[in-house]
């Protein structure tokens, strides 16, 4: 393809923009992460970086802040041919990167933070109380207010973004690179986020916005280019296309919304939580009374922004998380407080949970395929010979048996966790999980990291077992999957349910405002 | 026990501490800079070989000193380049290092002196003299200042002082200078350090050759101030010693100081005393030299204040993709 | 991520392997920078080691100690668990063995044995299961507390034998002499009844046999029973086990006990096998090889028998060359500090090379 079908049309003459990339291509071994990339960005501009994860956004960026090296290309800043081998290069030619985890020293202050790497002299004083000064300067002029003493493990996360935009403004940054900023904010420091950009913007800084939600894109953007499977697909003007026709350059087809399903046929009521707490060790409280029920033959959606309690509820009724309240399943109490229970008796009562992070907690990675069947379930009379020995040819026949009934490739139980692909993985987890028939399941991001065909089949499985009569709970970021697969809708924020809501009397507009933490009553 | 025996007891107090100091140090700034060193044990044996080998050989305890700060530095490269560079477990280098200087020392020493491992005794300019205080004389006679001064204080050799110089430094060093802020910084979290574009190669390095620079000075007092040449194990266990001060201190220069002062104590009082007699139990002089691990597991449980060391401490750097 | 593109049987045997021909090439060098010749002194090691029934009688009488403390360190390597304290465990071990054979009358040798196994065990296992009990409920680190274990094991031995357990009479630190009812059966006797000679004059007994069993016994227990399952997998992924609900604490306590027991258990050999009564430091730094012995062998039992054996013959003959060249024995302890660092700290340094080799194989 030409340099023109990914970069829009310039007049001759403008001023150079402010970052060009040509043909940047990088390969990690036999995975190509970048493949003759083209971009420029303009400047005094908001670009947007759309992509599906691995789709190679974060490692372009990387690329540009010099925490890898090209395997070819050129970089040109302004104009400039610039050479970029580490972080402290790309500081002098003037890019500041805000990480998607930040890089803070959490018993530091926001002073000492700011001026690391960039201090005066070799005596902190001067820094500090020049710091200082500048830090008032920055917070009157684009709104960023932060205590500059404060240490930063007692900030909010949205006052540790700040922080981070003030480390790039204080090294002197043209350009400000933001790698999936909003993932961990809710909408109104989200938005708030955004007023800063239009801020920056208008002061004449350059803006690249790193994300996979398309809103944000729409909202805040002027020019979006889209990248899949390591390639740069298309570089467009915000104002003259549509979140559609960005979905589509993103997957490369249509999106299938909706998957085919039957109405639910609820039975009684499985899972009855009742004033769930969970205080996490920091002593904040991450659940702050969750009431819900589950019932038989129906999939309950939670939707919400990441970080807003999902994981500890998730946990807490895997018996993962000590957490304080009722519940009730079956009619038979459940308990949550941790005391008497643990992942192994959980399952032993008809709950199986398939986790939000499967390469951390749902599989050992170095574990082989038919050792990882048996996690969790190593205590199961079937794959056990007497008080102290596992009959390994079980757990290996069994595993024979999921891989063919959920398609696992290769279908080797030998292999090792690792050597699968994530969709694969998660067909082994999923396989795991639900081939015991459990009474209820909780799935954790279903399809994060998945491959297009193994999102259906995973879908199709779900929906499978609501029609088999059992009570799922599913929790997703994923607004789409949400509303595709749920029977009722509950939204989560800040710890609490904002709403139950149908999915088919409902849209994202208004699932987008319960998530913000606003109810029908006005604002929370 | 009579004032004679405790101002005696408080002098060898001083003496005892000064390698514990050195070394406790050490590790504070290694440590500190987010790289566990169990191996001060034996980077002080090295250079207690070492300093008192070249001391002997050049009649010269300054030539001495330096020999022994090589050594103990050269052994702190073998563990930055298996720890850092090559993303080793720190701990398992420090065991390493520990071993490899027992087991070098006493094979060299039997090769250069051939005396079952140990170096021939050092006399006149091969040790550190002991040094009076200004007025040390003239204040002798004062009483209890007088003692204080003119006995506990005064009479040590250099490095005795230089240790105690080196607590306000380390402080100053590491709370009110850039490159203090930018080791603390790599020992919580290096990828902030990393992405504000300093090497965190090069400033674990840094640490760790300041530990070694450190442990040199230890070796060397112990073989050529406190004794008067090396024998085998030596150090017998200070470098752990040192280590449960460095815990006991939760990693704070001043803290450090009180930790060694306390088990030098102890073992000042264990070198004297067979038993103590304490009226209603007696206690045995083996309880004395295990008392400083004791403390240690203690702080370390939490019993008395927790101890917290450095967050990124022990895990070798990997940028995040 | 180079650690992935690595065949599992290079893993286990290329690197280990070149790792241990590092070690040994800078052991020459270290030979040879004391005006000796390394050829000529591997000779006379192995010679001294292997080239007589009484080479063979000490090499295997070390390589009993070094299986037991090395199993102890690999079965906690294999829970993520760093016990550097086998040597206070197996000081403790010894007091075990003392008590046993002391304090209570045993008509047979092997009744003895049986109860000594426990009593060593029960000692050291205890002693281990302080720091796990400390790290799982107290937060305080398993690798420092051990360290802290080892010189408070060594201060209350030195305690026990100079106050309480000397005999009236003895100026030895050392307990009473065991009766000799207890006395082991020393391996000539064992091969005598199959009508093979072997030295008289050596230690080795039969907790050699012992000692081989144990690695039996820990090789099936890691891969064939449950707790082994639980085991190395809460050492591979804690998450993941406490999904699997495999509760930290009882596989900590577990692995410590039994971790502590297998270092505990040397003092049948050393204490019960050999010296007859409890001296001071027994155990002679044993616990601490096993260290080298663990990284050695991969934390596997077989390898760490092989291990074990290879220091056993490192340590006899060692002490042989000591005995016919101006070589001291503390050669050993460089061999086995380079063996350490190379198999346990510069992992990398050779694995990064045959990574790379690998994968240039196989994109030609």
């Amino acid at each position: 393809m030409s340099d023109a079908a990914h970069t829009l049309e310039r007049p001759a003459g403008a001023v150079p923009p402010a970052i060009e990339l040509r043909g940047i291509s990088k390969a990690f071994g036999p995975v190509q992460a970048n493949k003759d990339i083209h971009i420029r960005v303009e400047k005094g501009t908001i670009h947007g970086i759309i992509g599906e994860n691995g789709a190679g956004k974060s490692t372009l960026m990387s690329i540009l802040y010099g925490f890898y090296k090209a395997d070819s290309g050129e970089i040109l800043i302004n104009g400039q041919p610039t050479e970029i081998p580490d972080s402290q290069a790309a500081i002098r030619a003037g890019i500041g990167m805000v990480f998607q985890h930040f890089k803070l020293v959490q018993n530091f202050t926001v002073l000492e933070n700011v001026i690391l790497g960039a201090e005066a002299g070799w005596l902190l004083k001067p820094s500090v109380s020049r710091a200082r000064g500048l830090l008032k300067q920055l917070a009157t002029d684009f709104g960023l207010n932060v205590d500059p003493d404060a240490l930063i493990e007692k900030l909010s996360v949205g006052h540790q973004q700040r922080v981070e935009i003030l480390k790039a403004l204080y090294r002197e940054a043209d350009i400000l690179i933001l790698d999936e900023p909003t993932g961990v904010l809710t909408p109104a420091e989200a938005d708030h986020l955004f007023r800063i950009l239009r801020g920056l913007k208008e002061q004449g800084k350059t803006i690249v916005l790193i994300t996979h939600k398309l809103r944000e894109i729409m909202e805040v953007t002027d020019n979006v280019s889209v990248m899949r499977r390591g390639e740069m697909v298309d570089t467009v003007r915000t104002s003259e296309t549509s979140p559609p026709h960005l979905a589509e350059l993103m997957v490369g087809r249509k999106v299938l919304l909706r998957v085919e399903k039957h109405p639910a046929k609820p039975g009684p009521v499985v899972l009855d939580v009742k004033g769930l707490r969970v205080v996490d060790d920091m002593g904040v409280e991450r659940l702050r009374g969750i009431d819900l029920q589950v019932r038989a033959g129906e999939i309950l959606g939670i939707a919400g922004v990441a970080g807003n309690g999902q994981s500890e509820l998730l946990e807490a009724l895997a018996g993962l998380t000590p957490g304080e309240g009722a519940a009730t399943l079956s009619g038979q109490p459940l308990d949550v407080t941790g005391k008497s229970s643990d992942g192994y008796t959980r399952r032993m009562s008809g709950v199986s949970h398939v986790p939000e992070d499967r390469q951390r907690r749902g599989l050992i990675m170095n574990f082989h395929a038919w050792e990882n069947v048996a996690l969790g379930y190593h205590h199961d009379p079937a794959y056990n010979r007497g008080a102290f020995w596992m009959d390994n040819p079980a757990i290996l026949r069994m595993t024979e048996d999921y891989m063919k009934a959920f398609d696992v490739r290769p279908p080797n139980p030998a292999l090792t966790a690792e050597s699968f692909s994530g969709g694969n993985q998660q067909k082994l987890v999923l396989a795991r999980e639900i081939e015991r028939g459990p009474e209820l399941l909780l799935v954790g991001q279903p399809t994060r990291g998945v491959d297009i065909g193994a999102i259906e089949f995973i879908h199709q499985r779900l929906i499978e077992l609501r029609d088999a009569g059992k009570a799922v709970l599913l929790v997703s970021v994923e607004l789409d999957e949400i509303l595709s697969l749920s029977d009722r809708i509950a939204v989560m924020f800040d710890g609490r349910i904002m709403g139950e809501r149908l999915p088919e009397q409902t849209d994202e507009a208004e699932l987008g405002l319960l998530m913000a933490g606003v109810t029908e009553k006005g604002a929370a | 026990m009579d004032l004679i025996a405790i101002v005696q007891i408080l002098d060898s107090t001083l003496r005892l501490a000064t390698p514990l100091l050195f070394a406790a140090l050490a590790g504070l700034i290694s440590e500190r800079a987010g790289v566990f060193d169990i191996g001060l044990e034996g980077k002080m044996l090295a250079a207690a070989f070492f300093s008192a080998a070249f001391a002997f050989t050049t009649g010269n305890v300054w030539l001495g000193l330096c020999a022994g700060i090589i050594a103990s530095m050269f052994l702190s490269l073998i563990h930055g380049v298996a720890s850092i560079t090559f993303r080793g477990n720190q701990l398992i280098s420090g065991v390493a290092i520990n071993f490899l200087a027992a087991g070098l020392t006493v094979v060299i020493a039997q090769n250069w002196f051939r005396q079952g491992g140990r170096t021939p005794t050092l006399t006149g300019d091969a040790r550190f003299p002991r040094l009076n205080l200004p007025f040390a004389d003239a204040l002798r006679d004062v009483p209890v200042l007088g003692p204080v001064y003119s006995v506990i204080l005064s009479g040590h050799s250099i490095l005795v002082y230089v240790g105690l110089l080196c607590v306000p430094l380390t402080w100053y060093v590491l709370f009110r200078t850039r490159f203090g802020l930018r080791l603390r910084a790599v020992g919580e979290n290096p990828a902030a350090v990393d992405t504000a574009g300093i090497s965190v190669i090069g400033l674990r390095y840094g640490a760790v050759m300041i530990a070694g620079v450190l442990c040199g000075l230890a070796g060397a007092y112990l073989a050529t101030g406190l004794a008067a040449g090396f024998v085998k194990d030596m150090t017998a266990g200070r470098g752990f010693i040192a280590l449960a001060a460095m815990i006991f201190a939760k990693w704070r220069p001043w803290h450090a100081l009180g930790a060694v002062l306390l088990f030098g104590l102890l073992e000042a009082i264990a070198n004297r005393y067979q038993n103590i007699d304490l009226g209603f139990i007696v206690l045995p002089a083996q309880f004395m030299q295990a008392l400083p691990y004791v403390l240690t597991v203690v702080i370390l449980a939490g019993f008395v204040g927790r101890a917290i060391p450095p967050r990124a401490g022990g895990e070798p750097y990997v940028k995040e993709r | 991520m180079s650690n992935r593109r690595i065949p599992n049987w290079a893993d286990v045997v290329l690197v280990p392997l070149f790792s241990v021909v590092l070690a040994f090439i800078i052991s020459a060098i270290v030979i040879w920078a004391i005006g000796e010749d390394p050829w000529e002194a591997t000779k006379m090691m192995v010679q001294g080691a292997f080239g007589s029934s009484y080479g063979w009688g000490y090499t295997l009488y070390y390589a009993t100690n070094f299986i037991f403390t090395g199993l102890a360190v690999a079965v906690a390597f294999q829970a993520r668990l760093f016990n550097i304290g086998g040597e206070g465990q197996a000081t403790l071990g010894g007091l075990g063995v003392a008590l046993v054979c002391l304090h209570l009358p045993w008509p047979h040798w092997s009744l003895a044995l049986v109860a000594a196994s426990f009593g060593a065990a029960l000692f050291g296992a205890a002693w281990a299961a302080i720091p796990g009990y400390l790290q799982v409920r107290r937060g305080s680190h398993i690798v420092i507390t051990t360290i802290m274990f080892n010189f408070i094991a060594a201060a209350l031995l030195n305690w026990l034998l100079v106050s309480v357990m000397r005999p009236s009479g003895s100026m030895d630190p050392a307990s009473a002499r065991f009766p000799p009812e207890v006395r082991l059966p020393r391996l000539h006797e064992i091969l005598d009844v199959f009508g093979i000679p072997f030295s008289r004059a050596t230690p080795a007994n039969i907790s050699l046999l012992v000692a081989i069993l144990a690695c039996v016994l820990v090789w099936y227990m890691l891969w064939r029973t449950r707790l082994g399952y639980q085991i190395r997998a809460f050492g591979q992924s804690e998450p993941a086990a406490q999904y699997a609900g495999i509760s930290p604490f009882r596989i900590t306590m577990y692995v410590m006990l039994i971790s502590g027991a297998l270092a505990g258990m040397m003092a049948i050999n050393n204490v019960m096998g050999e010296a007859n009564r409890l001296l001071l430091n027994a155990v002679e730094g044993a616990g601490f090889i096993g260290i080298a012995v663990a990284l050695m062998g991969r934390n596997h039992p077989f390898g760490v028998f092989l291990a074990a054996v290879l220091f056993g013959f490192l340590y006899q003959g060692g002490a042989e060359l000591a005995l016919w060249t101006n070589i001291p024995r503390e050669l050993i302890v460089v061999i086995q500090a380079l063996v350490i660092l190379f198999t346990g700290a510069l992992d990398n340094l050779v694995r990064i090379p045959i990574a790379a080799l690998f994968a240039r194989r196989r994109r030609s």
